[in-house]
């Protein structure tokens, strides 16, 4: 009614005079996405650049060439760890994808039933921090697990236990991308193939697996990146096996040998690398592969198919809930195993860290500031990306920088933030160790994926509103906050709670950064896992677990109540 | 050909919830024939193709193919090829393997299916493409593989879900023909659900109207159009002005202040309450005198020109009388140099005017 009433005023004459602002709307535009790459610059390119330049340069800061890398590539132990982190990471991809395919087989191409639960069971790990996976591990199957008979005599601190922990931590995220490979599919093809007589086994072969080679060729790179990269399950249950990413924290954090931690930071990127332009590929040939006239597939009711994935897919939520819900359980008991007796004590930290609660509350603080800082970025930055006209090659570069972080495992960009900001001659260099440090690199470390959500809802909105209000003589700005924030805002608060909850589980990056005053939840896990009280680690993930779910909890209840009543236009 | 159908369809019906989409359907189509399943959206023309093909199950009735009972068999028992509205190419597969798919279903050795397939391809005016994928293909040529695909195995039917939407006007005529064509060389009975009542005269043997899960009319393309049984029907295809009248005697009635003659409608008693329609085309001016049978004088007040000839909209000289929707050719507008405004006079020929029951 409001707008009405404006545009009247303006019909009646009341017309505004020509704007006579000491800068235009282009201009604005422009400043802004000036700033943005600045800041992406800064947060993004700069760190990881000073990690590269420090590959290069002796402990002194002299440049050597590929002197470390040769060095690297010379040392037993290291190249051990490569092989190491090779082998373990290959094993885990060969296990994982199928185990990942067939789950979302059944989810997204059976008529088995709770299905909703089944996926919510599998993405449980995105809850937690990798390492609650290993914690829980060396309860089932450690020196005093009840399991561990089931070993054979074998330890589960090595390879074996990094695998099993891995699997289940990379799970979800396999899942996610077989699902959406999936749940695309034309309903025609399938009837024209059953129209022509084809045996179950030739669709499979013929359709169905060619329409979802893209989910798995994708799915395959980015586990094997994920368990590359990984530095909290080797570091909990690794034993003597060593790793790259527990390397890369030794060199730097034990031996205070940057160049070495930035070589191994490095051949970390490799793979990642590698996996980011397979992904890339993949996703623009995939689009292509679904014509706008294609019929979504209703699955039908097939009794035996359907009974097998439900068996599946109910072994394997049952693991992925028994295995986190063991380490729960294990923080609410006196002492494993000899006394089973209930209690809280594992959740009095103090008895086992002087700093107590305070890193619970250092996590929770940098999270929400990670959400709160970050979506606004994220959100604003993709706006001006998409929506406006000015600047090509600003935003283009933008775009670029934006994408960077997808392909940076964390533990690199903690590293390359090591070496940017505790670098003498940066002026930023009274950031290390403070709160702030924490939420910038969480918020680049994230970035991507947020800023593929914010572009995704963005590219949903009609182009044309830009151009009807540039018509009305109304600023970008206006609209942006009276139209496209209000339209987004189930996006913004996806953006927002996956910052969230990725600020409170992280490990690998923050590990390097967090100063005296500003330790974090997560790693305070892993230093009362060092220090052998396993139960308060346990206790501690817990807190990280259920405040995760909590703000997951609360964004769907918001998304349910609150803005089912503000965005009310969606229903017809 | 036989007097049996090759397909019959008996008390079909299909329910979505509370929605009939098909209320007991009773269809018969001879071997060879060319049947066009036409009707508005929604009226349940895809669902009745989808039933035949097996590929949607119904809640009643049954469906006998070739005398045999194929209520419930599976689609690869029913001897069927089916094109899509979405193409549906395997867009992993090659024209050729696309075309052979359902030949390696029936297990053809590798030579005979590969001389089947170039066979195929020449049908439909495609030979020499058959490495290529379905990407790289025009709308019009994805669906000359989709048919050549449908064909590939000899199917004793056809059945075509709106071929030919999504493509533009050029190649949708020149398909519709070649289509035609083929179907007649190859005498495949043949099935094609379409909204387009052009397409549908333009192709079909016969043509069943549908509307709102029901049949409204069954019958040639000229049978429908000059013999609609009901208001829909006349509706539906082609235009038709319709009047609310009485009949007030054999041969006559009237609507509003209007008397008219009507020729070949019976079986209404005088008192009857009627539904009369006529045709845009076959409003006649050139000649007419005062005295003719069902002359009106009346007020051209507007005219839409469209290319060949221009739809008229007439307003009787009676009061409160129903506009008139008429079409002039082109040739007619110039002798008579007739503009808006003018007042001419008109004839309804009684042999035009169709009576229909007014629903209770």
């Amino acid at each position: 009614m409001a707008e009405a009433v404006a545009g009247g005023a303006i019909l009646t004459g009341a017309a505004p005079h020509p704007r006579r602002m000491s800068l235009s709307e282009a201009a604005v535009a422009r400043l802004l996405i000036l700033l943005l790459v600045a800041l992406l610059l800064g947060i993004i390119a700069l760190p990881l650049a000073s990690l590269l330049s420090k590959s290069v340069e002796d402990g002194s800061g002299a440049f050597v060439g590929l002197r470390n890398f040769a060095t690297y590539f010379s040392t037993p132990t290291l190249v051990a760890s490569l092989f190491n982190s090779v082998a373990v990471a290959a094993l885990a991809t060969a296990i994982v994808v199928p185990l990942a395919f067939t789950y979302a087989y059944a989810l997204t191409r059976s008529r088995m039933r709770l299905k909703g639960l089944f996926y919510a069971a599998a993405l449980l790990p995105v809850f937690a921090p990798s390492l609650l996976a290993a914690i829980s591990l060396t309860y089932i199957f450690g020196n005093q697990g009840f399991l561990r008979g089931a070993l054979f005599g074998n330890s589960i601190y090595g390879p074996i236990g990094i695998v099993i922990a891995e699997i289940l931590y990379a799970l979800p995220h396999a899942l996610v991308i077989n699902v959406a490979a999936l749940a695309l599919a034309d309903g025609r093809l399938y009837e024209a193939a059953e129209a022509l007589g084809t045996r179950p086994a030739r669709v499979f072969r013929t359709v169905t697996l060619p329409g979802a080679r893209y989910g798995l060729i994708s799915s395959a790179f980015v586990v094997f990146t994920l368990v590359v990269t990984d530095f909290g399950i080797p570091k909990v249950i690794g034993g003597q096996f060593n790793v790259l990413a527990t390397d890369a924290y030794k060199q730097v954090v034990g031996q205070q040998n940057f160049p070495m931690g930035a070589v191994v930071g490095i051949v970390l990127l490799a793979p990642a690398i590698l996996a980011f332009l397979v992904e890339r590929t993949v996703q623009r040939r995939q689009v292509a592969l679904l014509s706008a006239r294609a019929v979504p597939l209703e699955p039908k009711r097939r009794p035996l198919a359907d009974s097998l994935l439900t068996v599946f897919c109910g072994l394997v939520a049952g693991t992925v809930i028994g295995t986190y819900g063991v380490a729960v359980w294990a923080s609410f008991i006196t002492y494993w195993p000899y006394n089973l007796t209930p209690t809280l004590a594992n959740y009095d930290f103090e008895r086992f860290e002087p700093s107590g609660w305070d890193p619970y509350w250092t996590s929770l603080k940098m999270a929400a500031l990670t959400a709160l800082l970050g979506t606004g970025l994220v959100f604003t930055g993709a706006y001006l990306i998409e929506k406006t006209k000015q600047f090509g090659a600003g935003r283009f570069f933008a775009q670029f920088l934006a994408m960077l972080p997808m392909a940076v495992p964390g533990l690199v960009i903690g590293l390359g933030y090591v070496f940017f900001f505790n670098a003498p001659s940066n002026p930023l260099n009274w950031l290390y160790g403070t709160l702030a440090i924490l939420v910038i690199n969480s918020v680049a470390h994230f970035y991507t994926v947020a800023h593929m959500t914010a572009t995704t809802a963005l590219k949903n909105l009609d182009g044309e509103f830009e151009a009807v209000s540039a018509s009305l003589k109304i600023p970008f700005w206006v609209t942006f906050a009276r139209v496209t924030v209000p339209i987004s805002m189930p996006a913004i608060l996806d953006i927002a709670v996956y910052l969230f909850v990725n600020g409170m589980t992280t490990v690998s990056a923050v590990i390097f950064l967090y100063g005296a005053e500003t330790k974090l939840a997560s790693v305070a896990i892993v230093h009362m896992d060092e220090a052998g009280t396993t139960s308060a680690a346990a206790a501690m993930a817990s807190a990280i677990v259920l405040t995760a779910i909590g703000a997951k909890l609360a964004q769907l209840g918001l998304s349910r109540f609150v803005f089912a009543r503000l965005q009310r236009w969606r229903v017809r | 050909m036989s007097t049996a159908p090759f397909l019959r369809v008996a008390g079909l019906t299909r329910r979505f919830g509370a929605f009939t989409a098909l209320d007991g359907i009773d269809l018969e189509v001879q071997r060879g024939e060319f049947v066009c399943f036409l009707g508005p959206s929604g009226c349940g023309k895809t669902t009745l193709l989808r039933a035949i093909a097996g590929l949607d199950r119904h809640d009643e009735g049954a469906i006998w193919m070739a005398g045999r009972d194929v209520s419930r068999a599976p689609p690869a028992e029913r001897d069927f090829g089916i094109v899509f509205q979405s193409y549906a190419l395997f867009p992993n597969l090659t024209v050729s393997q696309n075309v052979g798919y359902g030949l390696v279903n029936l297990r053809m050795r590798r030579a005979a299916r590969e001389s089947r397939v170039r066979e195929l391809l020449a049908l439909v005016g495609m030979p020499e493409q058959g490495t290529k994928y379905p990407v790289k293909l025009s709308g019009g040529q994805q669906k000359r593989v989709a048919l050549a695909r449908a064909l590939a195995t000899s199917p004793s039917l056809l059945l075509l879900d709106e071929p030919l939407s999504a493509l533009d006007a050029k190649v949708r005529v020149r398909l519709r023909e070649e289509i035609r064509d083929l179907q007649r060389r190859l005498g495949v009975t043949t099935i094609m659900v379409t909204h387009d009542q052009e397409e549908a005269l333009a192709m079909a043997d016969r043509i069943v109207v549908m509307n709102r899960g029901a049949i409204e009319q069954v019958g040639t393309p000229s049978d429908i159009y000059q013999r609609p049984v009901t208001p829909f029907v006349a509706d539906f295809i082609g235009a038709m002005t319709f009047l609310d009248g009485v009949v007030t005697g054999p041969q006559r009635v009237q609507a509003g202040s209007i008397v008219l003659d009507c020729a070949g409608e019976r079986g209404f008693l005088p008192g009857a309450r009627v539904k009369l329609g006529f045709r845009p085309e076959e409003i006649r001016v050139r000649g007419v005198q005062a005295q003719d049978a069902n002359a009106l004088s009346v007020r051209i007040d507007g005219l839409e020109f469209l290319g060949a000839y221009c739809r008229a909209r007439l307003a009787p000289d009676h009061a409160g009388a129903t506009p008139i929707t008429a079409d002039f050719s082109a040739n007619l507008m110039r002798d008579l140099g007739m503009a808006p405004g003018q007042t001419i006079l008109v004839a309804l020929p009684p042999e035009s005017i169709r009576l229909f029951p007014v629903e209770a």
